[in-house]
């Protein structure tokens, strides 16, 4: 402990962690996990970018993510094709054009597997700046939605006839999650970023008495499975980013069990 | 963040028109609306200044099915507003369309300025992926103090729930604590889309007189969507009978004995209907009277089909 690399990727974890649990614990209550798959994937458009027009690549990509979900908008208003093909598609298209993209900038020489799956022992300190400027903003929105979207998550049509403007709130969580996960691919990569939202809130839902219960619980796994998963990548060499996801299966199958094996639904 | 202006008061710029000329239901009357697609094209008659929701010539087509045709409805304080008619007639859409939540193609709507609404929807499916206890949920109406809080739970005889999960309620202590998140908003207006789905006959009588009572005490207007005439009656007001327009509309006896609504429902229902109204004629008079809370120490009114939102 104490070497700076270290440090920094556990306050980046860390750090990801408490803005992730809120918004991962929605993200399941509103079943939209493949939307959040779907926007991450895109994120290696950015990247592709960022890298070839030599921009900052979290604001590169938090760029496509915000136009990405702008097209979700707009693509969700028709219904020839049902919405979850239709993030399949986008999805793979994103990874389609995103692999092909980094080819091209870079040669096949280009570290993919860094932006695939993290590389969290590679953050800076202007990394740090983002990731906590950034988290800190949408922590912030979160908490001044939060009544507003737990109660049209419950039930839509009974929030907007009691007056909750719908819509707009809708709009400041795909927005809030077009940032997270921008800020997000740089520590777990665009294939876990949404492990990292989804699976905290999983593993916190059997504990969880209250919404905000499961946001806590959710925050406390995802920063014990950050501090885990690094000793475990140190101890044995493996990958930072897997090795949290590890972890964080591994707190949920401990919480999920019991409650399968008593029979309780 | 919860805007309530935005949603409400949609056509305010008539908010300030003057007391509109009499639209007066005296009790007895009755109101025979015959089909006119003039309609359409024929100025609507003003909103009624008093309402709390008035909308006037609704008209709504969804998958080229006319849905509404030509709608007039008011809800006035304190008046309970039954509105019935078969399956496919239109009601939930027009209840939709009342509550701001669907758009007509052409007509209408205007709420009262500031107006809160409580709303009991038709289908209330508990999501288990959030942890919700009952009273965290009725809050989630409006932020209430304790004592609001187990006073309205009071109210709806579930007092003894507020720490309960809601995913562990059966259909009937559910439908309760969705009536008592609606009333912790101490609302102008009820709303009640057949809020008895899963529920016995006992449990849906409880239910309305429960409503009739609260109205008494609150002074809330009420807009109940029924399919049965039976049970709602001895708590009406009013009855508007609909067939995607207005069919007749009235006080209970009298639309019960209009050949439209015999025509509806079959000659059978209205006779029913008759009987029903006989052997319970008190039960109108004493409608205003306070009564016992229903559920506490009754056994719970409850339907095995439906235990909760599964």
């Amino acid at each position: 402990m104490g070497e700076p690399f270290l440090l920094r990727a556990l306050f980046a974890g860390i750090g990801l962690a408490i803005v992730a649990a809120p918004l991962g614990c929605f993200v399941v209550w509103r079943r939209m996990a493949y939307y959040g798959e779907t926007v991450a994937q895109a994120g290696l458009i950015g990247i592709a970018a960022g890298l070839a027009l030599s921009l900052n690549l979290t604001a590169s990509v938090l760029v496509v993510t915000l136009a990405v979900s702008a097209l979700l908008v707009l693509l969700s208003r028709q219904q020839m094709v049902p919405f979850d093909s239709l993030l399949g598609l986008l999805a793979h298209a994103a990874l389609a054009v995103g692999v092909i993209a980094a080819a091209l900038v870079r040669g096949p020489q280009l570290d993919l597997m860094a932006f695939l799956f993290g590389d969290i022992f590679a953050i800076t300190a202007s990394d740090l700046q983002w990731i906590y400027i950034g988290g800190a903003v949408a922590l912030a929105a979160l908490v001044y939605v939060w009544r507003p979207l737990l109660s049209l998550s419950v039930h839509e049509d009974l929030a907007a006839a009691e007056g909750t403007s719908t819509e707009r709130v809708k709009l400041v969580f795909v927005l809030v999650l077009a940032l997270v996960v921008a800020i997000a691919i740089k520590i777990v990569g665009v294939l876990l970023t949404i492990a990292f939202l989804i699976m905290p809130a999983a593993a916190a839902r059997p504990l969880s008495e209250t919404p905000e219960q499961m946001a806590l619980f959710a925050a406390i796994f995802g920063a014990l499975s950050v501090a885990l998963g690094l000793f475990v990548s140190l101890t044995f060499d493996t990958p930072g980013g897997p090795s949290i996801v590890l972890i964080l299966a591994l707190f949920f199958a401990a919480a999920i069990f019991p409650t399968v094996l008593r029979g309780r639904r | 963040m919860e805007s309530r202006d935005a949603a409400r008061d949609r056509t305010s710029h008539d908010a300030d028109r003057p007391l509109a000329p009499a639209a007066h239901r005296e009790h007895g009357d009755l109101d025979h609306h015959h089909h006119h697609h003039a309609d359409a094209t024929t100025d609507p008659a003003p909103h009624d200044a008093n309402a709390l929701i008035s909308a006037r010539s609704l008209w709504l087509s969804r998958a080229g099915r006319t849905i509404l045709q030509g709608i007039d409805i008011d809800i006035a304080p304190n008046e309970i507003v039954t509105l019935i008619g078969p399956n496919g007639a239109g009601k939930t859409t027009l209840v939709r369309v009342l509550l701001g939540l669907e758009t007509p193609d052409k007509g209408t709507t205007r709420r009262k300025r500031g107006l809160v609404v409580g709303y009991v929807p038709q289908r209330f499916e508990v999501d288990r992926a959030i942890p919700l206890t009952v009273s965290r949920f009725v809050g989630l109406g409006r932020r209430a103090e304790d004592d609001d809080m187990a006073r309205v739970l009071g109210e709806v005889g579930a007092g003894q729930l507020g720490d309960r999960q809601l995913s562990e309620l059966s259909g009937g202590e559910l439908q309760r604590v969705v009536l008592a998140r609606a009333l912790v908003r101490a609302p102008d207006v009820l709303v009640l889309d057949e809020p008895v789905r899963g529920v016995d006959y006992v449990g849906e009588a409880e239910l309305y007189t429960l409503i009739g009572r609260l109205r008494s005490e609150h002074g809330f207007g009420v807009l109940l969507v029924s399919h049965d005439l039976h049970v709602v009656m001895a708590q009406s007001d009013r009855v508007v009978c609909l067939n995607r327009h207005v069919c007749c509309s009235g006080v209970p006896q009298s639309v019960a004995q209009h050949p439209e609504y015999a025509r509806l429902f079959g000659p059978q229902a209205a006779r029913a209907f008759g009987l029903y109204h006989h052997s319970h004629d008190h039960r109108h008079d004493l409608a205003g009277e306070p009564r016992p809370p229903p559920a506490t120490g009754r056994p719970e009114a409850r339907s095995d089909s439906q235990s909760d939102g599964q």
